[in-house]
């Protein structure tokens, strides 16, 4: 009986027409996704949204405006932020410089081959090149008894580090992060550049123009926008990185991811709820770069299709 | 043009120097735990430790289950999405691109605010359920990165013929998703897999907040307390990111380009 009746249902919906179908039918068609959004909403979404929320929340659970408040009334903190985005801000402009001339330099330069497609690869693995073992590199480096300072000491005569250079230090660090940021920058600018078209270049110098003239009218308005949506990506690619400065220099540089780490392991600011309002300010502070990155991201895909 | 082959290869030059410099200076670190000669001492007692051993051992097992995880999720989802749903697209790369916005930290801090021991799902209130939050947390971490590869794979093969054909010989969707459709863009997740490896191997910040015994933790510990040992451990764990990037490229050779082939 049940048998008979499947046979007629799945008859009387083969000969309907596509859209009489799906008149009246359970939303099957979401059962395909649904555990994707299932994941997302409580591993990704939900805890984030609680942090977010207890920012707001004093210790009996009411509104409160008070620990956004303490984010900037706190010195520790507040230096805290801005030696972070110090070190973003720089390690991102002068990762993206530097990446930008490297990417130049083998695309536009005149290169063999093997020196583009070489530099491509080793970006690849550089720029996921981070985390603890990084800082081992620059510790066996720049250390006090790292190559390049005995090097210097030995056969130069130069003490760096009776010259006031610490590696353990925000500009250490700052070096350090270029390890990862100049690579990253290479391997998102390299196809920007490769659509810059020859035949602009051609048009340009049909029409008179000196290489000055070409790069300043054509070249940089057409990088600019892929360029400033790059160095938004650095920086919260280096604001939210946490191990190789942990390795580097434990929990003594004042820089907000560590300050987090710090308040998880043991509430060192004796206030959870202005632990949540660290954390909202780092996702603040990355959402922000983010929506600028597609902001440029968009402009710049005008030109280079 | 000459003036600026000149400058090309001074900045290459100076570039190659800046990255060069640091691996040299590393591998010349770690050769010197014996005193007044060069030996492979560093790395003989790194790998001969019993707590480098477990540690690795974990977190290869930790990744391994990430990336099951990560394609169990992510290929029948992209999938749907580009057979039913592409309404739903710009939402679901919306999500995928979060874990690029949330930092790590903060993720791992509502983890442990959300599934104490006290909790309505006390992940944390047993070793296993705290493996589990580990996993599911690389796995989110792992998101952009898997599901960008394997929407490329979907990109180049015909989803909707061969969904098509698949019912017609009677097949059910588990079966579609994996005869037909997982072995059509196994190249794309297999790059998806090893990005994922590279980067949950050494993960520092998910682990120890979560008291976890991965390889992370344990670098960052050697570090605070040996000398010459971290420096091969370096070398080791910069030889797997390169070991993991090389795979991915040669898989890129193998990567069909295009659905729309020429007749």
């Amino acid at each position: 009986m049940t048998q008979a009746s499947i046979t007629t249902t799945a008859d009387a919906a083969r000969s309907a027409p596509p859209d009489a179908q799906s008149g009246f039918r359970l939303p099957t068609h979401w059962l395909g996704v649904a555990p994707f959004f299932i994941f997302a909403l409580m591993f990704l979404i939900l805890p984030t949204l609680y942090l977010v929320v207890g920012a707001f929340q004093n210790d009996q659970g009411e509104f409160t405006l008070a620990n956004i408040r303490q984010l900037f009334l706190d010195a520790s903190i507040r230096d805290a932020y801005w030696v972070s985005i110090k070190i973003s801000f720089w390690s991102a402009t002068i990762g993206a410089f530097v990446g930008l001339a490297m990417a130049i330099a083998i695309v536009r330069g005149g290169l063999p081959r093997w020196v583009r497609s070489s530099t491509m690869t080793f970006s690849g693995v550089a720029s996921n090149f981070a985390g603890v073992p990084l800082a081992f590199a620059f510790l066996a480096t720049l250390g006090r008894l790292g190559l390049v300072t005995v090097i210097l000491r030995d056969a130069f005569g130069i003490n760096i580090y009776a010259m006031g250079f610490n590696v353990l230090s925000s500009w250490g660090l700052i070096v350090v992060y270029l390890f990862f940021q100049i690579p990253l920058m290479i391997v998102i600018i390299t196809p920007a550049i490769d659509g810059l078209k020859r035949e602009w270049g051609e048009a340009a110098a049909t029409l008179g123009a000196t290489t000055w003239q070409y790069w300043r009218m054509v070249v940089i308005p057409v990088l600019w926008p892929s360029f400033l949506g790059t160095v938004i990506l650095l920086f919260a690619n280096s604001f939210g990185a946490i191990a190789t400065a942990y390795a580097f220099t434990g929990s003594s540089l004042n820089i907000v991811p560590i300050k987090l780490y710090a308040q998880i392991r043991g509430d060192v600011l004796h206030n959870p709820h202005l632990g949540y309002a660290l954390a909202f300010g780092m996702i603040v502070v990355t959402g922000l770069a983010n929506i600028f990155y597609i902001w440029f991201r968009t402009r710049s895909e005008r030109w280079l299709k | 043009m000459k003036t600026g082959r000149f400058w090309a290869w001074l900045v290459f030059a100076l570039g190659t120097a800046y990255f060069f410099i640091p691996l040299i200076a590393t591998f010349e670190f770690s050769l010197r735990m014996r005193r007044g000669e060069y030996s492979f001492d560093a790395y003989r007692v790194v790998l001969g430790d019993a707590r480098f051993q477990e540690t690795f051992a974990y977190s290869v097992t930790v990744a391994v289950f990430t990336i099951i995880l990560g394609v169990l999720l992510v290929v029948p989802t992209a999938y749907w999405i580009r057979l039913r749903m592409p309404q739903l697209r710009p939402i679901v790369e919306f999500i995928t691109l979060l874990p690029l916005v949330i930092p790590a930290i903060v993720i791992v801090f509502g983890y442990i605010r959300m599934y104490g021991s006290n909790s309505p799902l006390p992940f944390l209130g047993s070793a296993r359920g705290t493996d589990a939050l580990l996993v599911i947390g690389y796995a989110t971490l792992a998101l952009p990165y898997m599901y960008r590869a394997v929407d490329t794979g979907l990109r180049t093969i015909d989803v909707r013929t061969l969904t098509e054909a698949a019912q017609i010989l009677g097949a059910g969707w588990i079966t579609i998703i994996a005869r037909v459709i997982l072995p059509n863009v196994l190249i794309a997740v297999l790059s998806g897999a090893f990005l994922t490896f590279a980067i949950v191997i050494g993960e520092f910040t998910l682990a120890s907040l979560l008291n976890r015994p991965a390889f992370g933790p344990y670098l960052q510990n050697i570090g605070a307390n040996r000398a010459y040992e971290p420096a091969a451990l370096a070398v080791i764990a910069f030889a797997i990111t390169w070991g993991c990037m090389s795979v991915i490229q040669v898989l890129a050779r193998f990567a069909p380009k295009s659905a729309n082939r020429p007749n």
